[in-house]
């Protein structure tokens, strides 16, 4: 048995038959093969799948694909345009090695896409608390506090290509 | 300007920040099968039948297989004690593979595992070091007739110098076992083709899982590629043998096509090799000034279900290390290597070293509270004084390279007011609304940079050496490639840096290339703090050779003596007359020109392979300081300030640095207050997914105030002792001297790890440990 969905994903639309009980995770990577979604921990607890569902940070891995029928979901890969400029998460986390080895980032970049589209200066303790669904094993999160704290402070990023410095 | 010191946005990130990574479980190769494991829900138990029969009536199963329908070699491990691909009619831990399913999709594939139904005969179960030590316990190898499967005794005890020792303590310590946790779990896609095997592994050292497993497989090296690619962490978890990489080639090559395999979370928990697991009984001998007469250790390393040899070895590093940053006229140690029905026990970040740490650090802090001295005091009376290197301690592995522990402890005073802190804890004491603060130090010592000759070769890899290639492009760009394979170390940066200042060639020129044996000539692995102070070191050598030759050919171009010729920001120049120069790009565009190059030099010299060696391990060492709150009603503890000053030589990328020592230092703080692997009394893990095993998310954790000291090792040009390990052995002494500081009062000289709330809370209702 599947079922018909059609979902917005960065802005086009996926239509697709699905087996109902297909996590929007294993949809986004399997089906829209969208690989920077990541899958962590399969009970939710580490938000390495999180993406935003109507500009809400959700965790995709406990979420089922039939539920974001309708919806709007933003991956990682809709944050900035291929030919850049990164968003100012993205770069704060470039510009305070926020990242080491990567895995959890795309799920960091999008809770605290979230956190800053709700709180436009988040203090310390906000920072910390609004990521507490997002684990990571590399950083300690000294360095991802001041990534976001870059981030709001720099508004308008920096006007950099994409790939330059790689 | 030099790069090597400089602050650096690393190359790595554009991929990562916009979800162009590729890790394993990303490679989607046409026709692939998915592959699960059904895993023992026993500890111990001989298996009387498997039925598939369900499981193969489900749409989408491919097939599934035995170890009877395979007939598997064992795994490589120890001799006589080898774990099977696929459990031999018994099991010895909850999840051991007992037969693998594959199927068209991962769903179907996890729905088949569960239907396969095993019989088990379950047998007495032994989770712990004390019950598998008991006469009676159960055996998990009956042809040892021990569940001590290695022992290795001490030379001397030096009991006549504890008898005639003025002051003695001593401690049983649990070093609690830890689950690497990596966020991205192990996986492997292995395609299996009529021209060989491409295996696509999350893995830390691509040529290891080559050699390994072509040898395994019974196919020549050439016919067999491993990949690497983004590793989603490792710590050490990502270099030992599990099942899946040798099942998946096999399998992919009986069906004809690629097979895939990704860990869940729980698998993880249960598959990864765990990390620590040790006991120690620790006797120390010291005068009424607090000077150390004698150290005695006995280690305890619980295994796991396979005796791994990196297992096994943990105790030898433990042991090795056991006399810290001290001058200790007699040490004394002994280990026992023990298998229980639990997983298997390797490396996990810090491998061996922080137990090391924590015993010695520990035992530091009991000398001060018998004595009633300042445990500041007993560090600097007992410290090896700086002028005292090379400094031979009672192992022969370890002469230590250099250090100035007082220098460090002197830069960590400066950089926290103690005496501000000092004046507070007594003000919370007398505050019943305030919580118990705590201060604790820990002035650690580790080794690292493996390694000297010999030091890898006895886990299995082929050298210690690490391998560099550096090609220079027709346009005077640079690709470096290297057998170091990172999982998150940021390797391609530090690498770039080093090439960079030593080419004369611009950073953004330069690309770092890892993680595939097509490519890579041969290569070791990321392990042991070992990248930058045997790879980066390559990464010189072979800068520099390239440089001199591209001076040749530059001086050829330029008609000048060579001796005359200097390189800087991609140009090359006449000394003196910097208006004759030509740039790199026309020194490596006629370094393929046979015309226009010296007629000694053939055309396509500015490459060049070096494994690097190097004479001796690297020392990294250090002084933390830990500040904890601790609630009185609850006993919830907190780590309010983490004081870091490291010594890891000379510094590459500072912001790389600090970010290892940030990572290594929270797991030590996760070890010491949060984590702990538990298994219920019939071997059932209680901790084996996010939600019983407890990895700190931001508000666990404090921020950090770093400081930094220098001694360089002479055992690279370099300089670089390596810090990828360096957090992880000097935090959780320093976390658990502050736990313990902040209960003296009521009489408690230590607490095991994990200090959680419970322990702690206990503790405060009148129970001393």
């Amino acid at each position: 048995m599947t079922f018909p969905i059609s979902v917005n994903v960065n802005g086009q639309t996926m239509e697709q038959e699905i087996d109902p009980r297909t996590l929007l995770v294993h949809f986004i990577r399997d089906d829209c093969r969208l690989t920077g979604t990541h899958v962590g921990c399969d009970t939710s607890n580490c938000g390495a799948c999180t993406v935003l569902l109507d500009g809400e940070a959700v965790k995709s891995c406990t979420v089922l694909a039939v539920q974001a029928s309708g919806h709007d979901i933003t991956t990682v890969e809709g944050l900035a345009p291929p030919d850049g400029p990164f968003t100012p998460i993205q770069e704060g986390f470039r510009q305070e090695h926020g990242l080491q080895c990567g895995y959890c980032t795309p799920g960091m970049l999008m809770a605290g896409t979230a956190l800053l589209n709700e709180i436009e200066n988040p203090t310390e303790e906000q920072i910390r608390s609004h990521l507490e669904g997002n684990l990571c094993r590399c950083t300690g999160y000294e360095m991802i506090v001041r990534s976001v704290q870059w981030a709001a402070e720099h508004p308008d990023g920096i006007p950099v290509e994409i790939g330059e410095g790689s | 300007m030099s790069l090597v010191g400089a602050r650096v946005i690393r190359k790595e990130d554009p991929n990562l920040i916009t979800g162009r990574g590729q890790f394993v479980d990303d490679v989607q190769l046409a026709g692939t099968a998915h592959m699960a494991f059904v895993r023992s829900i026993e500890a111990h138990a001989t298996i009387k039948s498997i039925d598939s029969t369900a499981a193969l009536e489900c749409d989408g199963v491919i097939g599934v297989w035995t170890a009877q329908d395979l007939n598997l070699a064992a795994l490589p491990g120890v001799p006589g004690l080898q774990r099977p691909p696929l459990a031999m009619g018994k099991v010895r831990f909850v999840g051991e593979a007992v037969a693998v399913v594959v199927a068209e999709d991962r769903y179907v594939a996890a729905d088949a595992a569960e239907l396969v139904f095993v019989d088990y005969e379950p047998l007495p179960v032994v989770t712990n070091i004390n019950d598998a030590l008991q006469p009676e316990a159960s055996l998990l190898f009956e042809e040892v007739g021990s569940n001590t499967v290695f022992e290795m005794p001490t030379p001397d005890d030096f009991q006549s110098v504890f008898d005639d020792a003025p002051h003695t303590s001593s401690v049983h310590i649990v070093n609690n076992r830890c689950a690497p946790a990596p966020m991205e779990t192990h996986a492997c896609l292995a395609d299996h083709g009529p021209s060989g095997l491409t295996l696509w592994a999350s893995f830390q050292a691509p040529h290891h899982l080559r050699n390994t497993v072509s040898g395994w497989l019974g196919i020549a090296q050439d016919q067999c590629r491993v990949i690497t690619p983004d590793v989603g962490g490792g710590f050490g978890a990502k270099v030992n043998w599990t099942p899946d990489l040798f099942v998946a080639p096999i399998l992919s090559k009986l069906l004809g096509r690629p097979v895939k395999y990704t860990q869940t979370r729980s698998e993880c928990m249960t598959q990864m090799y765990h990390g620590r697991a040790q006991e120690q009984d620790v006797d120390i001998a010291y005068d009424a000034d607090g000077q150390i007469l004698a150290l005695r250790v006995l280690v305890y390393q619980d295994c796991g279900g396979y005796p791994d040899p990196t297992g096994m070895g943990l105790p030898a590093l433990t042991t090795t290390m056991a006399a810290g940053c001290y001058v200790i006229p007699n040490v004394s140690v002994a280990w026992k290597n023990i298998v229980t029905n639990t997983t298997p026990v390797a490396a996990y970040r810090g491998a061996g070293r922080p137990e090391a740490s924590y015993l010695i650090e520990r035992a530091i802090d009991l000398i001060a509270y018998d004595l009633e001295i300042d445990p500041l005091v007993v560090r600097r009376k007992n410290f090896i004084p700086p002028e005292s290197f090379p400094y031979a301690t009672h192992s022969e592995i370890a002469v230590y390279d250099s250090g100035n522990f007082a220098g460090a402890l002197d830069e960590l005073l400066n950089i926290m007011d103690n005496d501000a802190i000092r004046a507070e804890q007594q003000e919370n004491l007398a505050d019943p609304a305030k919580p118990l603060l705590g201060v604790g130090f820990a002035s650690w010592l580790e080794i690292a940079g493996f390694g000297p000759p010999g030091s890898l070769e006895g886990f299995g890899h082929l050298g210690s050496w690490e391998s560099v290639q550096i090609r220079i492009q027709p346009d005077g760009s640079a690709i470096v490639y290297t057998g170091a394979s990172p999982h998150g170390q940021g390797t391609v940066t530090t690498f770039a840096q080093i090439a960079a200042d030593y080419l004369g060639i611009d950073f953004d020129k330069i690309s770092v290339r890892h993680g595939d044996t097509a490519t890579i000539p041969q290569g070791i692995g990321t392990l042991g703090s070992r990248s930058v102070a045997v790879g980066g070191e390559g990464v010189k050598t072979a800068s520099v050779r390239i440089a001199d030759r591209a001076k040749r050919i530059a001086a050829h171009l330029l008609e000048a003596n060579p001796d005359d010729i200097e390189v800087a920001n991609g140009n090359f120049s006449v000394k003196g007359t910097p208006a004759q120069n030509v740039s790199w790009g026309e020194v490596a565009w006629a370094s393929f020109r046979p015309l226009e190059i010296p007629e000694d030099m053939e055309p396509g010299s500015l490459d060049n392979t070096v494994l690097q060696q190097v004479p001796n391990f690297s020392f990294p060492s250090g002084a933390y300081a830990c500040v904890v709150e601790i609630d009185k009603e609850t006993g919830d503890t907190r780590v309010r300030d983490m004081y870091l000053v490291d010594d890891c030589g000379t510094v590459i990328s500072p912001m790389l640095a600090e970010g290892q020592v940030h990572g290594g230092v929270a797991q030590g703080i996760a070890q010491a207050l949060y984590e702990e692997v538990r298994y219920d009394e019939n071997g059932q893990p209680t901790t084996a997914t996010f939600m019983d095993y407890l990895i700190p998310a931001a508000p666990e954790l404090p921020n950090f105030t770093s400081g930094r000291t220098n001694t360089p090792t002479p055992n690279n040009t370099l300089g670089a002792k390596g810090i990828g390990e360096s957090g992880s052995v000097g935090a959780p002494p320093a976390v658990i001297n502050a736990v313990v500081d902040g209960l003296h009062h009521l009489g408690v000289t230590h607490v095991d790890m994990p200090a959680n709330p419970q322990k702690i809370w206990r503790i405060l209702q009148g129970g001393v440990t």
